[in-house]
């Protein structure tokens, strides 16, 4: 490996014994505290690494309940600079849990990939997931991140096929498992022959495996932790956190709001290992 | 299109899609071998005799081509200078140049074995192309469209349906084509095995840009021969009307090499350029990533997509064919933006002359046309892409025009 052992992600996996669990929520819904306290509750659930979704206008890869999210946090007016901001005060705070950024790629290139990197370095942040930039240009991203330290996160989906190979041998940090074809989103089925697609995608690679996209239930999460290194789940959590957004945005209220996230998340990595 | 070749040698885009720095595949890992599937396929396609025959079969015999190239004598008297001709994609089937490619994808997705089709539309003309295309060749189609632009074009949804296609409402952000792009896309991903996204311009994730390009290049390879039988010269100017940019590409690609041919794209101005209600990508917006694109792109400053603004529903478009970004930087076409009540004086303007109601989208070329005639001398000749009808547009028309008829301002 060529990145320092200081990348949170790395020392995670470092024990790959351990089943992990990445919960995915918006940077900023309902508010930019709101989310400083839900990831400190999530973590305390047990969660071991975070996906922080910074909003943007066209979604691509999302489904309703992600789309909406990124409404709520763009009415706050929530940039790349709120994200990082907020990691560096969780970092002050103690967090010791891997942070991961999720953007799409146009405000990268907004904000220059160079400088985009050093900062995300510097706030204390592990590494970035651009779902809408695909190996064949993730060329200046990589050497950018590799320089200051961090990890563009890989995907790989069912329909990679004969690309499996390719993008693992790549994969830093760790490999993104995309479970469904798809848009992010809760689904009541996942399809049968995911655990065929995971085992392959374990096979191509070295570097610890996630899988994500459709997984809401704790069933689905006891089914899948054994073909994984670590399970994600976004658009459930996301969808508790709508469920209490005027509760989230009172801060008389915040905290036992949070308190009942907490319970929720912790129903799903009870049911990790 | 068998003999009616263009000298222009294949410069752009390179092996990665890119037209100079702009293009590429900027999507979800999803899509990936969905899109290198589709490059191999169409490159297999338009290289296959067969398949150019069918193609070039369904372009006569169905569709009415070639279009014609007509002499506008009363415009050209009007306005005073060069004499103005109009490359007529009006009177293509379905009325717009959108059947070209629709044609062109409908039979390769039905090579590729792809029983089901889905399309995005704006002002609904490819969706109405898509849906022509699924009846004609036995596909089952699915066209989005933003809620916005179903109020608007009522009657080319009704058409839709009528032609046995179903129709969704993309419901979020401006609920306009940025939008319904967006869901065809995110339906896309979830049904890539089965389903063939046609997309309608020359936008999105290669090989999209250059295979849409390369089935509208029709338009600009029969001007190019239609001006050379009549006069036995090129034209000076060739004007079209830019949203993504798929007539306007169709038309100037085969005139790119002749040097002597100025070329120019007309983007919507909306309100004006300087208000926030228009559609001048070029003109306005930076370089950044939409549908799956590196191209001009109206956005903030933190890289949020702007919602764009055009009367006409075909030109309400954040984003631009990467092509355009390409030919723009390289200084090959030069682009100017209508504003429009440019574009409805225009549309009254050929209805009086010429006898023709041009689309809103293709008024923008004409308004163009206005201003550049008068500043050419009479032996010169300007040709105008009219890239379709205006049927589709005439309440929009109607609106917009009676506050004025009763003496109030324009809103």
């Amino acid at each position: 490996m060529t990145t320092t052992p200081a990348n949170r992600i790395d020392r995670l996996f470092a024990d790959r014994s351990r089943k992990r669990f990445i919960p995915f929520i918006t940077v900023g819904d309902p508010t930019l505290e709101a989310t400083f306290q839900l990831i400190q509750g999530i973590a305390e659930a047990g969660a071991d690494l975070f996906e922080l979704g910074i909003p943007y206008s066209d979604p691509l890869a999302d489904g309703p309940t992600i789309q909406r999210a990124s409404q709520r946090a763009l009415k706050n007016g929530v940039s790349i600079k709120d994200a990082l901001q907020l990691v560096t005060r969780l970092r002050d705070s103690g967090m010791e849990a891997g942070l991961v950024l999720f953007t799409y790629v146009n405000p990268v290139f907004q904000y220059g990939i160079e400088r985009f990197f050093a900062d995300l370095a510097a706030s204390g942040a592990d590494g970035v997931v651009i779902p809408d930039l695909p190996v064949e240009e993730s060329g200046p991203a990589v050497a950018a991140a590799q320089k200051h330290g961090v990890h563009v996160i890989s995907l790989v989906a069912p329909t990679s096929d004969a690309r499996i190979q390719m993008i693992g041998e790549q994969a830093t940090g760790f490999l993104y498992c995309v479970s469904s074809l798809g848009v992010t989103g809760a689904r009541s089925e996942l399809r049968s022959d995911l655990t065929d697609f995971l085992a392959r995608v374990r096979e191509s690679t070295n570097a610890p495996t996630a899988v994500g996209f459709g997984i809401s239930t704790p069933e689905q999460v006891r089914t899948l932790a054994p073909h994984a290194d670590a399970v994600i789940v976004g658009s459930a959590i996301v969808r508790e956190i709508e469920r209490y957004e005027s509760e989230l945005k009172d801060p008389a209220t915040t905290g036992e709001a949070v308190g009942k996230i907490k319970n929720f998340v912790h129903q799903l990595t009870s049911a990790l290992q | 299109m068998a003999d009616v070749q263009s000298t222009a040698a294949r410069v752009v885009p390179d092996e990665k899609g890119r037209f100079g720095e702009y293009g590429g595949k900027f999507v979800p890992e999803t899509l990936m071998n969905a899109l290198m599937e589709l490059e191999q396929a169409f490159e297999e396609a338009r290289r296959d005799p067969s398949f150019r025959e069918e193609l070039y079969g369904l372009l006569t015999e169905y569709a009415g081509r070639p279009t014609p190239l007509t002499y506008a004598e009363r415009l050209t008297e009007e306005l005073g200078g060069a004499r103005i001709y109009l490359k007529r994609e009006d009177l293509n089937h379905t009325g717009a140049h959108k059947l070209n490619n629709a044609l062109g994808q409908g039979l390769l997705a039905k090579r590729m074995g792809k029983k089901s089709i889905i399309a995005e539309t704006g002002a609904g003309q490819h969706g109405v192309a898509s849906a022509t295309v699924a009846a004609k060749l036995g596909l089952s189609c699915q066209v989005f469209m933003g809620e916005e632009d179903i109020r608007r074009q009522s009657l080319n949804v009704f058409r839709m349906k009528l032609l046995g296609s179903e129709v969704i409402p993309a419901v979020s952000g401006s609920r306009t084509l940025k939008d319904a792009t967006n869901e065809a896309i995110r339906h896309w991903v979830s049904h890539v095995d089965e389903t063939f996204y046609v997309i309608g311009s020359v936008v999105g994730p290669h090989p999209y840009p250059y295979m849409v390009r390369e089935f509208q290049k029709i338009i600009g390879e029969e001007t190019r021969s239609q001006i050379l039988d009549m006069l036995g010269q090129l034209p000076d100017e060739v004007i079209a009307c830019v949203g993504g940019g798929s007539n306007a590409i169709g038309m100037f690609y085969p005139f790119i090499q002749d040097e002597s041919v100025a070329l120019r794209g007309v983007e919507a101005a909306g309100l004006g350029v300087d208000t926030d209600k228009h559609a001048a990508t070029l003109t306005k917006g930076r370089p950044g990533v939409i549908h799956g694109s590196l191209t001009y792109l109206l956005q903030d400053e933190h890289g949020q997509v702007q919602e764009a603004h055009s009367i006409s529903a075909g030109l309400d478009y954040p984003g631009i064919g990467p092509e355009h970004s390409y030919l723009k930087d390289t200084g090959r076409v030069t682009y100017a933006a209508i504003t429009d009540a440019e574009a409805l004086e225009a549309v009254q303007l050929l209805c009086r002359t010429e006898g023709i109601i041009p689309a809103l989208e293709s008024a923008h070329a004409v308004a163009e046309a206005m201003k550049r005639a008068p500043q050419m001398s009479k032996d010169q000749v300007l040709v105008i892409c009219l890239s379709g009808r205006g049927d589709k547009d005439v309440l929009t028309i109607q609106d917009a025009l009676a506050p004025k008829q009763e003496g109030e301002n324009l809103a």
